[in-house]
């Protein structure tokens, strides 16, 4: 069965036809052609697939997409406001909390629902906030630093 | 004349070159990886691609008696199947040991192993099209463990390997004998190593097009070896290599996963040829698990014969690795556990013997410290044990055996530099080794070791009598400069560290550099990324093209500037007339220089010279470098007698990798590997139940997370490598080998017993608590009763 979805992608309001099964992924990635949005595992394992969801990290691998009716989607393209980079991109990009890059879409969204509920962190705060994400380049040392100074900036 | 004028010969106005290299450069991709802009294979838009997939055996080990694809044919959608019968040529990165077909032809040799593949017009299709496909089964006897296989009378998974034993080495080097009987103490232990896997994130991903119009072939896949791809493709295909085009996109991770051709590339190749079009097979994340190439179980017996004064006189390994269903890199791999024996200490003899073992699972490979990482921690391990009976510290016994570079071992191996003796002194005092070992509370410990790695294989594994790396400069008339390479970047830095040397030489900002890496229609060929060679190798070969560009900018200058090429200076933005303020600008001295070729390219190559090549026994091939990393590890732990729960509390790490072109890209890459080594030594393990993998997922296979993870503090140690390029040496594979061993050691320390291998897994650990209290108990016993 498809249904009509209408929600906020990014800001943008958007409405598609889309199956009751279709998981939020697919159609970040596939109806609305967004792939930095990233899937690591089989489901629920590794968090690449963190999203926002009026405003808290949601794996987009366990959510539907006609479970967002009405809601404000936020993906890592709808960071960079206005072409600038958002803080925590640049800090991920400064500090280097990014190497392969594949885990990095999905660290910084969790990480900005973080900041947004507590622009000052500790850094207990910061491991708890991603300990559902996955980092198997960094030792996630710069991950952590790079949120870090992200909060000062 | 567009001189640039200037007030004095050293004020302002005239450039200085800038220094690109010895910068903490943050990465020229970071840009597309923190905005999502970064397209992974798997994001490369192919609206027009077909969906393939992969029926995969049920049985570890089998003989296939008949498979119908008849109806999986007929099923409406369905636009190729393909099973082994569509590729007899086998595979395997090494030349003299292939036998690896992407589907499976006659047998089945792991759980999971390819038997066809489907292309459709969509998922549901392609899904429904494997459950039409009917294959009967003769099961065979599954052999897990490399002893079931060796078992006489077991059944061979190759015919031509007696024993199932894929290649036995038996090397020994100085007279080991002698060394025994010289010892004042000989101790000998068996350790046992579980597997482990790469777990990179990105899950393996192929797109194949195939165009029928002109009958080539253009494949973009997740690989660290992308020219190693494009051989073996053609070989598979049939095809002329001309006709085949493989381009790297972003690849999410590799750590060696991806450093040989993995059968699912063909596999996809071989499905956009059958459909005449355009095929992506994206695997799962527990197909991923399958695929493996990782880090094998390992069994180690090890004999040492030390002196009082913690001087080692002997060693005598044999190790046994269960390499899984086929040959890949296992020949390398045996070869590495002992050659990497040699270089890290004084070793006066060494007997080393080796099994490589095929069994029923899926196919071993290299993984980061390839071959090196079981055996360093068995050594690290004895040597504690032993210096304890000489009531001999943990960083005595490991200076008593530093040799100075240069420094040739028995084996034949030279090292150039090694700078762990600066590497240990660092780590003791930034730990606050000597206050504090031994007067830490109970349930608490610290650990120190050491290890080391190649900077690239001195012999490439294909033998052509080319140099062993290859770059090209292009500048063309804008005055930017494009950098050409067929190394593949993985995450880990490489195209950033190419621009920063090419960028030092040149004097100029990185900004004017754009790097193209891995596309086999305009880079070079290169071998890829793997044994940490590219820093070094590509890093000399990206060096000299620099230097080339440069001599042809500096002769464009000379001659604008009429004076002769030796009175010319480089200063990046300007080149000018050595002790004057004459000078022209780059722009302009760019104009000159192409005005009667054009557009310039210029090529710089790298070979390791002849008398690094190691010597002439066999499996010489494997061991020798033009430099060595060294590393040392201090590792803090505490532990829950209670749980069995290890807490990492703290990392500390020294690294000897010559001078550092990136110190942000090298803490990063020493972070990430002690990193791993660390999850090896916590709880990483896969684990098989008649050959069906229980762990192929990343919660049952488990790498530490964030909140597991502990602070890594990474010191750089000063040093240059004269036969790296600006003096660098490799950064990224050296430290982990020391992580296990100096954790273990932690370990030890903190609850008072060792464990023989690794994982020290919360289960394994309360094991050995029990066996100690039951020890202590026993002791207490007996000592009333007396
Ligand atoms: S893709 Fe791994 S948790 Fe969603
Ligand atoms: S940067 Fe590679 S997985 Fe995190």
């Amino acid at each position: 069965m498809k249904r009509l979805v209408s929600l906020w992608l990014n800001g943008r309001h958007r409405e598609d036809a889309v199956s009751d099964n279709l998981l939020l992924l697919d159609y970040v990635r596939e109806t609305a052609g967004l792939t930095g949005t990233k899937c690591g595992c089989d489901g629920g394992e590794c968090g690449a697939c963190t999203v926002l969801i009026d405003g808290e990290p949601r794996l987009a691998c366990l959510t539907l997409a006609a479970a967002c009716e009405g809601k404000r989607v936020e993906t890592i393209e709808g960071q960079a406001a206005g072409g600038k980079l958002s803080p925590l991109q640049q800090s991920f990009h400064e500090n280097l909390g990014t190497q392969c890059g594949y885990c990095t879409p999905g660290m910084i969204m969790a990480s900005e629902a973080l900041l947004r509920r507590n622009p000052r962190p500790s850094e207990a705060d910061i491991r708890e906030a991603l300990s559902g994400n996955l980092c198997r380049c960094t030792g996630y040392v710069k991950i952590i630093e790079s949120v870090k100074a992200a909060c000062e900036s | 004349m567009n001189e640039i004028a200037s007030c004095a010969s050293h004020g302002e106005g005239i450039p200085a070159p800038t220094h690109a290299a010895g910068r903490r450069q943050p990465l020229i991709d970071g840009i597309e990886k923190v905005t999502g802009r970064a397209r992974y294979t798997t994001d490369l838009p192919a609206t027009q691609a077909l969906t393939g997939a992969i029926l995969s055996s049920p049985h570890a080990h089998a003989e296939i008696v008949s498979i119908d694809v008849s109806r999986a044919r007929a099923l409406p959608g369905v636009r190729a199947v393909i099973t082994g019968e569509d590729c007899d040529v086998p595979f395997g990165i090494l030349p003299i040991a292939r036998n690896e077909y992407p589907l499976a032809r006659g047998k089945v040799l792991y759980w999971g192993e390819a038997v066809a593949a489907v292309a459709a017009e969509d998922e549901q299709t392609a899904r429904a099209a494997l459950d039409l496909i009917e294959v009967e089964y003769r099961t065979l006897p599954v052999y897990i463990s490399a002893a079931e296989a060796r078992a006489p009378g077991a059944v061979l998974l190759h015919a031509n390997k007696p024993g199932n034993v894929e290649r036995e080495v038996n090397n020994t080097f100085g007279d080991v004998d002698a060394g025994i009987a010289a010892a004042d103490l000989v101790r000998e232990e068996s350790f046992h190593y579980a597997e482990v896997a790469h777990a990179q994130i990105e899950p393996d991903c192929t797109l194949a097009e195939f165009d029928p119009e002109s009958g080539r072939l253009t494949v973009q896949s997740v690989s660290q070896v992308p020219y190693y791809v494009h051989l073996t493709i053609s070989e598979c295909l049939k095809m002329d290599p001309a006709d085949v085009r493989v381009i790297k996109p972003f690849i999410g991770g590799g750590f060696g996963h991806r450093t040989e051709t993995l059968p699912f590339e063909i596999t996809a190749a071989l499905l956009a040829r059958a459909a005449r079009g355009t095929v992506k097979l994206q695997l799962s994340r527990a197909e991923t698990f399958t695929i493996h190439r990782a880090r094998p179980e390992t069994d180690i017996r090890l004999k040492i014969g030390m002196k009082k004064s913690g001087e080692i006189t002997a060693v005598d390994a044999e190790v046994v690795q269960r390499g899984g269903a086929s040959a890949g890199y296992g020949i390398i791999t045996i070869l590495y556990a002992g050659a990497l024996l040699h270089t890290l200490y004084r070793m006066p003899a060494v007997r080393y013997r080796g099994f490589r073992v095929y069994t029923n699972t899926p196919p071993c490979g290299p993984m980061r410290g390839h071959g090196g990482v079981d055996m360093r921690h068995a050594f690290e391990s004895l040597m504690d044990m032993m210096a304890e009976t000489f009531g001999l510290d943990a960083f005595a016994v490991r200076r008593a055996n530093l040799f100075v570079a240069p420094y040739q071992s028995v084996n034949e191996l030279k090292v150039s530099t090694c700078e762990l003796a600066a590497c240990l002194d660092w780590v003791e005092q930034a730990s606050g080794w000597r206050s504090r070992k031994g007067k830490l509370p109970r349930g608490r410990g610290l650990g120190v070791a050491c290890s080391h790695f190649i900077s690239g294989a001195a012999k490439p594994v294909h033998w052509t009598g080319e140099p062993h790396a290859t770059v090209n400069l292009r500048l063309d008339f804008d005055g930017s400069i494009t950098l050409l390479t067929g190394a593949a970047d993985i995450g880990q830095g490489s195209s950033t560290l190419l621009a920063q040397i090419a960028a030092e030489v040149l004097g100029l900002e990185l900004a004017r550099f754009r790097v193209i890496a891995g596309d086999s229609a305009l880079t070079p060929k290169d071998n890829g990324s793997y044994s940490s060679r590219v820093s070094l190798m590509v890093g000399n070969a990206a060096l000299a093209a620099a230097e080339d560009l440069k001599r042809q900018l500096v002769a464009a200058a000379a001659k604008r500037l009429e004076v002769g090429v030796e009175d010319i200076e480089c200063l990046g933005e300007a080149y000018r007339v050595i002790g004057t303020d004459r000078m022209v600008s780059y722009r302009d001295v760019v104009k000159s220089a192409l005005e009667v070729t054009g557009p310039l390219t210029t090529r710089g190559t790298y070979t390791v010279p002849l008398d690094m090549q190691g010597g002439k026994y066999r499996g010489a091939g494997v061991g020798p470098s033009p430099a060595y990393s060294y590393a040392a590890s201090v590792v803090e732990v505490s532990v829950d007698e209670d749980t069995g729960q290890i807490k990492v509390e703290k990392l500390w790490v020294a690294q000897d990798c010559g001078v550092a072109i990136n110190p942000l890209a090298v803490e990063g890459q020493v972070q990430g590997s002690v990193w791993m080594g660390m999850g090896q030594a916590l709880c990483e393990e896969t684990e098989f139940v008649n050959g069906r993998p229980l762990r192929g997922n990343l919660l049952d296979y488990r790498v530490p997370t964030i909140v597991e993870s502990p602070p890594i503090e990474v010191k750089i140690v000063a040093s240059y490598e004269p036969n790296g390029p600006l003096g660098a040496k490799e950064a990224s594979e050296s430290s982990l080998g020391s992580i296990p061993p100096a954790l273990a050691a932690a370990v030890a320390e903190a609850i008072g017993v060792r464990l023989p291998g690794l994982p020290l897994s919360p289960d394994r650990v309360l094991a050995a608590l029990h066996a100690r209290r039951r020890e202590e108990r026993l002791k207490s016993a007996l000592a009333g009763a007396r």
